[in-house]
């Protein structure tokens, strides 16, 4: 299927973008579609800052001998890379950027419940990516991104505290951003918009948003004992009181194991409107992908401690642990297997954005799949802490969350522009990230399973063809990264009008203008049907407002 | 797709209480009591991480956490229960008086609240004094000479950490109260709108509530070792 265009559509005369003009009129915006375009901005700027520790890694990495860069600096190149990637770029991204921009939309609400809390997580996240780089002027932190105790609290000289002041005024950010998100989803929701006629994006921002209410405060509490101690000289996870350094590390992944979930759920809700939307199917199951949503949030809280199977745990727990992180692959699996369901027999065109939710599907099954690997006890201790670990973490983080971000960011920017981008050009783009990104990461299996360790900066010859493979993979998949930027940003400008379904796609978001008035709807939609109605006519999805 | 227009807007609800993104005041009470609650919620699990750490070294420790519960004031934290317990029975109140339109009594009781709670930072305060003037505070002066040093150390640290965060969070809820009450002084609230009374409460409460958890895990649990 081609776009529904008309050669008639046009950008409405006023929408959000036009109603005023200035800085004073963005800083102070409490629409949530301007904030959502602060974020953007914000988030772009540090992902590519997060993007350029990783060049310098991959560079090093060339060849075997440490010649680039000495081993401190290393440390700090992938120390900053996992913080900004992780706090700064991968939590807020979909939440922070499509979640804020169409929630109300989807629900048919005129903004979020607290409009100005929402600019204040704007500007608290802001104000602590402002600390996170000052720290990497100043000369950088080296922990890595987990801050394992008593490295991080006794023995680093680099700049700890300062990190964690930005990572803890960011999480106050995320945490307004979930309690918003809660509060909007019960009680703002359009007239007949019941729960199960919700799209499954809603649901995947309603679920992320528990896990950051619940997750976020743990890791505030615990990397401030961290702080303190340095500055106090004593601590809770000091020995020398008899504290326990393993206490950090439960404390610690009980946050930042269900952070995974922070940052691939809100995908997974990109994915189900794209397959739909493309295969022009109603999902496959919808309740049972409602739920798998609902059971993967609270399940990931307990499964925290299969990072630790070799830090000291009793083997009892150790077996639980492993159990238990095998079963958060089952409602995994039954969204896999739906998504796939509801290819079946639909009429599936290839945009850009059905290009990136076929290959999330993709990269998140094999990621997911190495991530059963690592949940079994005995092949875990044989690849802990080598490159199998990274390339199992990116293809989820990679090939899961960003793929489903950019995917989401093309099916969604003629709303939010009233633009249509270069379609040629996303779709070469998308082929360049998906190639550049398994040559970056399928040979980090193969060297990891081999033995190769990370956070290494050299390593013995053997290994060097593999990691040439995977730092060429890295200048492809770079290449993918900055093309979109290029042509998105032209776009904006340059770009056809897209009109308000340019996708012949149902939902309430698709049913004001693009680019929406300030207040979403000129009158609140009415809601009668379920949320993918695909089967029904094509007529009655061209319709609209 | 059928069309319904908006809900009409009431002259009552329109004068400056109602937030242009909710259809009526029920809605926005509910938004705001509901955003509340999700806050508690994460507040718990803020001091969440620090019971766990505790729970964790008292299961390890029990003779030193013991020990060093002895070097705390019994008789002044238990005051401060009374007190912190009779601010959340004035606070409940200024929220009824609020609910039955009696802008004298809300005022009165918010007072009130905000008195107990400056008389509980005050006695923390002397406690925290005698702490220092004891040498029993971890990291910046500690000269304990009994069994268990180390362990001790660690307890007193919880202790610190624990009824800090405490203190910080009263301090939030004095100033909180505060606005309330200038708001309720220019006549703000009535038995039509009262919802941030009752999501100050909320937050009173919870103030309330953590003590008193936080009393008997760290002034009692010496009692019979």
């Amino acid at each position: 299927m081609s776009p529904i265009m008309s050669p008639t559509v046009t950008i409405p005369h006023e929408h959000y973008l036009n109603v005023s003009y200035g800085v004073k009129s963005w800083l102070f915006t409490t629409d949530h579609k301007r904030i959502a375009l602060l974020y953007l901005t914000t988030i772009t700027l540090l992902f590519f800052v997060g993007g350029a520790a990783a060049v310098l890694m991959r560079l090093e990495l060339l060849t075997p001998p440490g010649d680039l860069v000495q081993s401190e600096t290393y440390n700090k190149l992938f120390t900053i890379h996992g913080v900004i990637m992780i706090f700064f770029f991968l939590i807020p991204s979909i939440p922070a950027v499509l979640g804020n921009f169409l929630i109300p939309l989807m629900i048919g609400a005129r903004d979020l419940a607290f409009p100005r809390l929402n600019l204040a997580s704007w500007y608290l996240f802001t104000l602590g990516s402002i600390c996170t780089i000052v720290v990497v002027v100043m000369g950088g932190v080296d922990t890595g991104w987990t801050f394992y105790t008593p490295y991080s609290s006794t023995y680093t000289n680099s700049f700890v505290v300062p990190t964690i002041v930005g990572i803890f005024v960011a999480g106050f950010s995320s945490i307004l951003t979930g309690l918003n998100f809660i509060v909007t989803i019960h009680t703002m929701r359009a007239p007949g918009l019941t729960w199960f006629r919700l799209p499954l994006f809603v649901w995947a921002h309603y679920a992320t948003s528990v896990i950051i209410i619940l997750g976020t405060p743990v890791i505030a509490i615990t990397l401030s004992l961290v702080a303190l101690e340095r500055l106090i000289g004593v601590g809770i996870f000091d020995p020398a009181l008899g504290g326990d350094p393993i206490l950090f590390q439960h404390l610690f992944w009980f946050y930042s194991h269900p952070a995974v979930y922070i940052m691939v759920l809100p995908a997974m809700g990109v994915v189900s409107e794209l397959i739909t939307a493309f295969a022009r199917k109603r999902i496959f199951g919808y309740d049972f992908m409602a739920f798998s949503l609902i059971a993967i949030a609270v399940i990931s809280f307990f499964v925290w401690a299969h990072h630790m199977f070799v830090s000291g745990m009793s083997v009892y727990a150790s077996l639980i642990f492993s159990f238990l992180s095998m079963v958060v692959a089952i409602p995994s699996a039954v969204k896999v297997f739906n998504w796939t369901a509801t290819l079946y027999k639909g009429s599936i065109s290839y945009e850009s954005p059905m290009l990136y939710g076929l290959g999330f599907i993709g990269l998140f099954t094999i990621g997911g799949l190495t991530g059963i690997f690592l949940a079994s006890l005995g092949l875990d201790i044989h690849v802990t802490d080598t490159y199998f670990v990274i390339a199992h973490f990116h293809y989820i983080m990679v090939g899961g969350s960003v793929i489903g971000y950019l995917g989401g960011m093309h099916y969604w920017f003629p709303k939010i522009t009233g633009r249509m981008y270069p379609e040629g050009w996303a779709k070469f783009s998308a082929l360049l990230i998906f190639a550049g990104f398994n040559l970056t990461f399928f040979p980090q299996f193969l060297l990891g399973y081999l033995g190769m360790p990370r956070r290494y900066h050299f390593y013995p010859e053997e290994f060097q063809v593999l990691n040439v493979m995977s730092s060429a993979g890295a200048s492809i998949l770079g290449l993918g990264y900055v093309v979109p930027l290029i042509y998105l940003i032209w776009a904006m400008r340059y770009g056809a009008p897209a009109g308000p379904n340019p996708w012949g796609a149902t939902g309430l978001e698709w049913q004001t203008s693009s680019p929406p008035p300030t207040h979403n709807f000129e009158v609140t939609p009415v809601v009668t049907q379920e949320a993918y109605a695909y089967a029904e006519s094509t007529e009655d999805i061209k319709g609209g407002s | 797709m059928h069309m319904r227009s908006r809900r009409r807007i009431s002259k009552v609800e329109a004068d400056g209480a109602l937030a242009e993104q909710f259809d009526d005041l029920a809605q926005q009470h509910e938004a705001a009591s509901l955003g509340m609650w999700v806050f508690l919620v994460t507040e718990i699990l803020f001091f969440g991480g620090l019971f766990a750490g505790y729970t964790v070294y008292r299961a390890s420790y029990p003779e030193a956490f013991g020990e060093a519960s002895h070097h705390l004031d019994r008789l002044l934290g238990s005051m401060n229960t009374a007190v912190l317990i009779s601010s959340s029975l004035t606070m409940a109140l200024a929220v009824h008086s609020a609910q039955e339109g009696r802008r004298r009594a809300l005022i009165v009781c918010l007072l009130i609240t905000m008195a107990l709670g400056a008389v509980f930072l005050g006695i923390k305060g002397t406690e925290y004094a005698h702490k220092f003037t004891e040498r029993l505070v971890p990291g910046l002066d500690f000269g304990y000479d009994g069994p268990y040093p180390g362990q001790v150390e660690l307890f007193m640290l919880f202790y610190f950490i624990m009824t800090g965060l405490h203190a910080l969070h009263l301090v939030v809820g004095l100033g909180l109260l505060g606005v309330l009450a200038v708001l309720a002084w220019c006549g703000h609230f009535s038995a039509a709108y009262y919802a941030p009374l009752e999501t100050g409460g909320l937050y009173w409460h919870f103030i309330d509530i953590v003590w008193i958890f936080l009393f008997p895990l760290l002034y009692l649990i010496g009692t019979h070792s």
